[in-house]
C-alpha cells in the first residue's frame, strides 16, 4: 500500500459534539494515528471556513485521504465529499465518522463519549488507505412520471407536473379519481364545498393531454432504478368499452340489480351492478361489478337490460384484464389512507347500534348529493334532537393507534357547524380529549363554534348504550362519559352518535411499499427519507410520497406536499442524466467459476449469466449495491465498490484497536 | 458499571437504510445508551458475512450485533433474508467453537425505531457484561512461550 | 553438474502426502536425476542431527507436510526452515491444519483423556498416561510435548509456497516440480513468494462437469439418502458441497464420482476464511418465503464446524474452539 496522508477533521458542532466529547483530546490523539498527516478541530466543520480547512490541506499539504468526524453521513456526507472534490480529491476518498448521532448525543459520560469517538474515528482511519477513487455512474433519465393514487394529492401532483410539460400517467385503483375528498361535503375551516374546489381539478386532469389516466388499475410490479423504472399496471376489466361509453348512465338505470351498497356512499346508498360511482366521476365511464352482475357472476341475466339500454353498444362481457408496461423516470406515491375501522371499538356500538355512524358516513349524510340528499336524519328518517360527536376514536389510544390523526378535531367542528346550520334546535356535543386546532384560521373556527352553542365536553366517552335509565333516555342512545372539567360522570342522551375515527394506513400499504421497494414506519404509513428534511422522498431514489399515505394530514398540507413531491420529481426528470452511487458490485469474469449462485440471489435481477464467457455479469445500471452477491459467492468474486472485504476488515480492526 | 470494571467491546454492523438511520434517530432523540458498541455501516445486512463476525471476535470483540431492516422492509427486497439464514447457522458454529450463546445477536431495527436501537444496545451491553470478556486472542498469547525446541532430540 | 538437494518431512499428518509424491509415477525418475535426497524419513534413513549439521540454505527444496501438533513438529519446522532455500507447505495439513486441525475443538488433555481412558477398547484402570520425560537406568527418555492448539506451518515459520490438497494431486505435484526444477536450473522463474501453487485460478465449480443453474434449496440431504442426479450440481440437490468455496486444481475428482467436495484444496484466492465463506454461501441459497423458515432450515446442518472447517479450522480466523 502506498504511503497515504490522511487529514482528520473533527467538528465541535457547537456544543452538540464539543459539549460531550473532548474534541481537543481526540484531535491530539488522531494526530498520532497511522498515516495521519494532520488533525484539525473546528467549531462548525460544515461551514465554509470549515470546509476550506479540508480544501486547503488537499492543496497545500497534499492530503490524499480525509475523514470528517462530525454528524451522520446522512446529514453532511454530500457536503464534505463535495468539498473534497472541490479541493481536487476524489470524493470517495473521504469518509465520515459519526460522532454526533452515534456518540455525543447518546452517551451520558463525557470520558466514555471521548473514548467512543476515538474508536469510531479509528475505524475510518484504518479504512481510508484502502479506499479507492470512485466515479458516480451517470445514467439516462426517462422524463415521464407515474403518479399512483388519484385523490387530491395525486391529482394535484399530476397537474403540477403536467403544467411543466412532463407526461404523467396517473394510476387509480377505483373506477374514478377523487379519493376521499370527493366524498366530503364541506371543508374546514373555510366551509368551501369540497366538490366545488375538487371537481374542476378532476375534470382538468381528465382532459389534460399530458396526463394519461388509468383508473380502475393497479400497479403490480416495479423494477429499475432512479430515472429508469419499468412498471407493470393491471387495467382491470370494466366490461365496458371506455372508448365508446359516453357516461350517460342509462345502463345503471336499466340494470336489474339495483341494491348494491354504494362504496362511495359508505354503504348508506345503493348503486346498480353496472355503475358510475358518482355524478362527477372522472373518467365518466360505467363499470360492471363482476361479483354482482348476474351475467358475469352467475351467467344468467335473462334480460341483459344494460346491453339494450346502451346506445353506443359499449358493454363487453368478454373484456379481460390488461397488463400495461410503462417506462418512467420517477414515481409519486399518493395512495392515501383508510378510515380506522370503528367496529373494533365495540363499546361504542358501531355496527351494532343504529345511528352510531362514522365520520365518513356523516360526510355522505350531510352531502347534498348523498343518500339523504343532504338532510341530516337518523335511520328512521327523523332529524336528531341531540347529536354526540366522539373524538379520537382509534386515535391517541395505546390499544389501537397511538398517534393523533390530526384532522378529526377540525372535521368534528365542521360537523357541529353543519348540524347547527341544518338543525338549529339540535343539541350538539363534542367529547374531546384535547382540541387540536393548529392550522391557519383553525382556532378561530373553534371559537366560532363555541359561539354557535355547541357543547364541548372534555372527556373520552366510556360507552355508547341503548339501555335507558330514565324516561328521557327511552328509545335513544346514551353516551356515558366523564366530564373531566366538571369532575362528574355524565349520561348524554343522543339520537345520533358520530365516531370521529382516526386515519389509518391503507390495509395493503405494506405490500404496496414492497412492490415499490421502500418501507413503512412503525405506524404503518410510508416511511419518508428524513422526517424533517426529506418528508416527500423515500429511501428509493426517484420515488416520492405525498398526502395521507405518509401520515394523516389535512387538505392544505396534502396539496402542499403534492407540490413538493412534484418539485422533487421535476428536479430529477427535468435532467437528461442522473448520477447514481458507484457502490455497486462488479465481477471479474476471469475469476468466476460459473456456479450460478449469485444469479439466483440478486434481488434486482442485476446479475445475468454470460454463456459465452461462462461467467456471471453485473448489469451496472440495475445493481443497487446491496452486496448480497458478495457475501453469497464462495469465491469472493463479486466485489462491492466502497464495501470491499478489506475495507470492512480494516474498519473492524480500527474499531478494536483503541 | 460492573464491579470488575469490565467494559465489553462491541461491534455493530448496521444496514444503511434501516438500522443506521434508527441509530441516527436514537441520537436525534437524545436517547441514552451505553457507549460500548462501535457501528460499522454496510448498505444491507445481507452484505454482512460470517467472516466479518469472526474477524471481530478474533480481533478482540466481546460481542457482535447485526442489525437490519425488518423482514419485508428491506431496501433490497430480501437481502435481509440472507442474513436471517446465515445467523442461526453461524450461531451454531460459534457455539461449537465455545462461544457462549448470545455473543452474537441479530436484530431488526427500522429507521423509525430509535428507541428500539437504544434499548437493544443497552440490553446487549449488559448481557455481554454478564458473560464477561471473550478474549479470543488471549488463547494464542502464550503460544510462543510454549515452544521448547531443546526438549526434542532425535 | 551436482544435483539439487531435496527434502520431504512428515509432521502431523496421515502420510498420504508421502504416497502422493510417488503418484507422479515415472516422473519420480526425473526427480532422482535432478535431486539428491538429503532428508526424507519416510523413504530413507536420516537422523535429525544430520540435518542439524547442514549449512543454512543447504536444502534446495523441502516439501513439508503435516500440521504442527507437538514440539517435535515445531522443532523440525524451524530446523527445515533454516536449512531450506525453498520451503513448501505441502498438503492440506501443512497449509491449513487439515483433518488434524479439527483437534482444535478439544484441548490436548481432553484428547489424552479420550484416547487413554475413555475409548471402549482401552483397559487402563490406573489411568496411566504417557510421560513426556521418564528416567530409565540408561538415562532420561522424552516424548515431544503435545500442544493444545494445532498450527499450520505458516503459523510456525516463514513459508515460501503453499500447496494444498488432501493430498495434492499428482499432476499438480509434477507441474510444481517442473517449475521449481527449471527455476533452480536458471531456466525459469519461481512464482512470487507466498503464492499458493499447484492450484487452478477459480473455484472447484469451474472444473466440475455437472450442470449448474440458479441454486434454491429447501433442505439438506446426504448422498446416502437418495440417488443424486448424475448430471446436476450436487448443491442444487441439497447436498452440502464445498465446491464454491474451494480452490480448483484437483480436477473436481470427488464431484465427478458423485461425492460432494469436502474442501481439501482450501479457499480460492481472495477468500480469507473458507468455512465462514461456505457457511455464508450455503445459508444464502436456502429458499423459503419467510425468514423464520429459512433460519429453521439453516439450523438443520448437523455439524457446522466439521462440515465447513473439515480441513481449515486451524487456519481460520478463530483457529480453535475455546475449551
Amino acid at each position: 500500500m502506498a504511503e497515504e496522508k490522511i487529514g482528520v477533521y473533527i467538528c465541535h458542532c457547537g456544543t452538540n459534539i464539543g459539549g460531550k466529547v473532548d474534541v481537543e483530546e481526540v484531535t491530539k490523539w488522531a494526530a498520532t494515528q497511522p498515516n495521519v498527516a494532520v488533525a484539525r478541530e473546528y467549531k462548525y466543520m460544515c461551514s465554509d471556513p470549515g470546509q476550506d480547512l479540508i480544501k486547503n490541506d488537499i492543496k497545500e499539504l497534499g492530503i490524499t485521504r480525509a475523514v470528517v468526524a462530525a454528524c451522520s453521513p446522512t446529514m453532511h456526507e454530500p457536503t464534505f465529499r463535495k468539498a473534497a472534490s472541490d479541493g481536487g480529491l476524489n470524493p470517495y476518498l473521504l469518509q465520515m465518522a459519526n460522532i454526533r448521532e452515534h456518540c455525543s448525543w447518546v452517551t451520558i459520560d463525557p470520558v466514555a463519549a471521548t473514548a467512543k469517538a476515538k474508536r469510531i474515528l479509528s475505524a475510518q482511519i484504518h479504512r481510508l488507505p484502502l479506499n479507492e477513487p470512485l466515479e458516480p455512474i451517470e445514467v439516462p433519465v426517462n422524463h415521464d412520471v407515474l403518479v399512483v393514487g388519484g385523490g387530491i394529492a395525486g391529482i394535484e401532483a399530476a397537474l403540477k407536473l403536467s403544467a411543466t410539460g412532463k407526461h404523467v400517467t396517473l394510476v387509480e385503483r377505483n373506477p374514478s379519481i377523487g379519493g376521499h375528498m370527493a366524498m366530503f361535503d364541506k371543508t374546514f375551516p373555510t366551509l368551501d364545498c369540497a366538490a366545488c374546489i375538487l371537481t374542476p381539478k378532476m375534470s382538468a386532469l381528465g382532459k389534460d393531454p399530458n396526463i394519461t389516466l388509468m383508473a380502475y388499475s393497479e400497479v403490480e410490479y416495479v423494477e429499475g432504478y432512479v430515472g429508469n423504472f419499468t412498471v407493470k399496471v393491471r387495467k382491470k376489466a370494466r366490461y365496458v368499452n371506455t372508448d365508446i361509453c359516453t357516461g350517460c348512465g342509462a345502463c345503471q338505470e336499466a340494470c336489474v340489480v339495483r341494491k348494491v351498497k354504494s362504496e362511495f356512499d359508505q354503504g348508506l346508498g345503493f348503486r346498480s351492478a353496472i355503475y358510475i360511482p358518482f355524478a362527477q366521476a372522472v373518467p365518466l365511464r360505467a363499470t360492471i361489478d363482476p361479483a354482482k352482475c348476474l351475467t358475469l357472476s352467475k351467467g344468467k341475466c335473462k334480460q341483459q337490460t344494460c346491453v339494450s339500454a346502451c346506445g353506443p353498444g359499449a358493454i363487453d362481457f368478454e373484456q379481460k384484464d390488461e397488463v400495461v408496461e410503462l417506462d418512467v423516470g420517477a414515481i409519486i406515491m399518493a395512495t392515501g389512507f383508510e378510515l380506522w375501522d370503528a367496529a373494533q371499538e365495540t363499546r361504542y356500538g358501531y355496527g351494532r347500534l343504529d345511528n352510531v355512524i362514522t365520520s365518513l358516513e356523516f360526510e355522505r349524510i350531510s352531502n347534498a348529493s348523498g343518500p339523504t340528499g343532504g338532510e341530516i336524519v337518523c335511520k328512521n328518517g327523523e332529524a336528531p334532537k341531540s347529536v354526540v360527536i366522539l373524538h379520537c376514536v382509534g386515535s391517541r389510544d395505546q390499544n389501537y393507534q397511538e398517534f393523533c390523526s390530526r384532522v378529526c378535531c377540525m372535521y368534528s367542528l365542521k360537523f357541529s357547524h353543519l348540524i347547527k346550520e341544518h338543525l338549529p334546535e339540535t343539541e350538539v356535543y363534542e367529547l374531546y380529549i384535547d382540541m387540536r386546532c393548529f392550522g391557519k384560521n383553525y382556532e378561530e373556527f373553534y371559537r366560532r363554534l363555541m359561539d354557535e352553542g355547541v357543547n364541548f365536553v372534555r372527556g373520552r366517552a366510556a360507552e355508547v348504550t341503548d339501555v335507558a335509565l330514565s324516561p328521557d333516555e327511552e328509545g335513544r342512545l346514551v353516551v356515558k362519559t366523564e366530564d373531566t372539567l366538571l369532575g362528574i360522570v355524565r349520561r348524554i342522551p343522543a339520537d345520533m352518535v358520530i365516531l370521529s375515527a382516526g386515519l389509518s394506513p391503507a390495509h395493503d400499504a405494506k405490500e404496496v411499499s414492497q412492490i415499490f421497494g421502500f418501507g413503512c414506519s412503525a405506524n404503518g404509513f410510508y416511511l419518508e427519507r428524513h422526517p424533517k428534511l426529506e418528508p416527500v422522498a423515500t429511501v428509493t431514489d426517484g420515488i416520492f410520497i405525498a398526502g395521507c399515505c405518509q401520515y394523516p394530514k389535512d387538505i392544505p398540507d396534502t396539496v402542499a406536499q403534492a407540490g413538493a413531491a412534484a418539485a422533487g420529481v421535476l428536479g430529477l426528470v427535468d435532467n437528461d442524466t442522473v448520477k447514481v452511487e458507484p457502490t455497486i458490485s462488479y465481477i471479474d469474469p476471469e475469476k468466476c467459476s460459473g456456479c450460478h449462485i449469485c444469479v439466483g440471489l440478486c434481488p434486482h435481477n442485476a446479475i445475468q449469466y454470460n454463456e459465452e464467457k461462462n461467467a456471471a455479469e453485473v448489469i451496472e445500471a440495475a445493481c443497487k449495491g446491496c452486496g448480497v452477491c458478495v457475501s453469497a459467492c464462495g469465491s469472493n468474486v463479486p466485489q462491492q465498490r466502497g464495501y470491499l472485504d478489506v475495507q470492512i476488515f480494516a474498519e473492524i480492526e480500527g474499531a478494536l484497536a483503541v | 458499571m460492573s464491579d470488575n470494571g469490565f467494559e465489553p467491546r462491541l461491534i455493530g454492523f448496521l444496514c444503511r437504510w434501516c438500522s443506521y438511520n434508527g441509530a441516527d434517530l436514537a441520537g436525534t432523540a437524545r436517547l441514552k445508551y451505553p457507549p460500548n458498541m462501535v457501528p460499522i455501516k454496510t448498505n444491507c445486512s445481507g452484505r454482512v458475512e460470517p467472516t466479518h463476525i469472526m474477524k471481530a471476535f478474533a480481533d478482540g470483540a466481546d460481542g457482535v450485533i447485526i442489525a437490519g431492516c425488518h423482514p419485508g422492509d428491506c431496501h433490497y427486497i430480501n437481502g435481509n433474508y440472507r442474513t436471517a439464514g446465515r445467523y442461526p447457522l453461524m450461531e451454531k458454529l460459534l457455539e461449537q467453537l465455545g462461544l457462549e450463546h448470545g455473543r452474537v445477536r441479530l436484530e431488526w431495527v427500522s429507521a423509525a425505531e430509535g428507541d428500539k436501537f437504544a434499548r437493544v444496545v443497552g440490553e446487549f451491553t449488559e448481557e455481554i457484561r454478564a458473560l464477561g470478556p471473550l478474549g479470543w486472542s488471549e488463547q494464542f498469547k502464550d503460544e510462543a512461550a510454549a515452544v521448547a525446541p531443546e526438549a526434542v532430540t532425535a | 553438474m551436482s544435483k539439487f538437494k531435496f527434502a520431504m518431512y512428515w509432521a502431523g499428518s496421515c502420510g498420504g502426502c508421502e504416497i502422493a509424491l510417488l503418484e507422479i509415477q515415472a516422473k519420480i525418475i526425473e526427480v532422482d536425476q535432478n535431486y539428491d535426497v538429503v532428508f526424507w524419513p519416510a523413504a530413507a534413513d536420516f537422523k535429525y542431527k544430520d540435518v542439524e549439521g547442514y549449512d543454512d540454505g543447504y536444502i534446495d527444496v523441502c516439501l513439508f507436510n503435516g500440521c504442527i501438533r507437538n514440539s517435535e513438529n515445531e522443532h523440525l519446522a524451524n530446523l527445515l526452515r533454516a536449512k531450506s532455500k525453498v520451503l513448501v507447505a505441502f498438503g492440506a495439513c501443512a497449509t491449513m491444519g487439515g483433518i488434524p486441525g479439527l483437534a482444535n475443538l478439544s484441548s490436548a488433555q481432553e484428547i489424552k483423556d479420550l484416547v487413554y481412558t475413555q475409548t471402549p477398547s482401552v483397559d487402563n484402570p490406573d489411568k496411566v498416561y504417557p510421560q513426556e520425560r521418564f528416567t530409565v537406568p540408561e538415562g532420561e527418555l522424552d516424548l515431544p510435548h503435545m500442544y493444545d492448539t494445532v498450527k499450520t506451518l505458516e503459523q510456525t515459520v516463514d513459508v515460501d509456497y503453499f500447496m494444498p490438497g488432501c493430498p495434492p494431486e499428482a499432476h499438480q505435484i509434477a507441474g510444481v516440480l517442473d517449475v521449481v526444477t527449471a527455476a533452480l536450473k536458471g531456466e525459469g522463474e519461481l512464482p512470487p513468494k507466498g503464492a499458493t501453487i499447484g492450484v487452478a485460478p477459480k473455484s472447484c465449480c469451474d472444473e466440475c462437469e455437472r450442470v449448474k443453474d440458479e441454486k434454491k434449496i429447501a433442505g439438506f440431504r446426504r448422498i446416502w439418502e437418495f440417488f443424486p442426479d448424475r448430471e446436476k450440481c450436487l448443491l442444487e440437490q441439497g447436498v452440502i458441497c464445498m465446491g464454491p468455496a474451494t480452490a480448483a486444481g484437483c480436477g473436481a475428482r470427488c464431484t465427478s464420482v458423485g461425492m460432494a467436495c469436502r474442501g481439501c484444496y482450501g479457499p480460492p484466492e481472495g477468500v480469507v476464511d473458507q468455512g465462514a465463506k461456505m457457511l455464508s454461501t450455503l445459508a444464502s441459497i436456502i429458499d423459503a418465503p419467510d425468514p423464520d423458515e429459512i433460519a429453521r432450515i439453516a439450523a438443520t446442518v448437523p455439524d457446522p464446524v466439521g462440515t465447513f472447517y473439515r480441513f481449515g479450522l486451524a487456519s481460520s480466523l478463530l483457529r480453535r474452539a475455546r475449551v
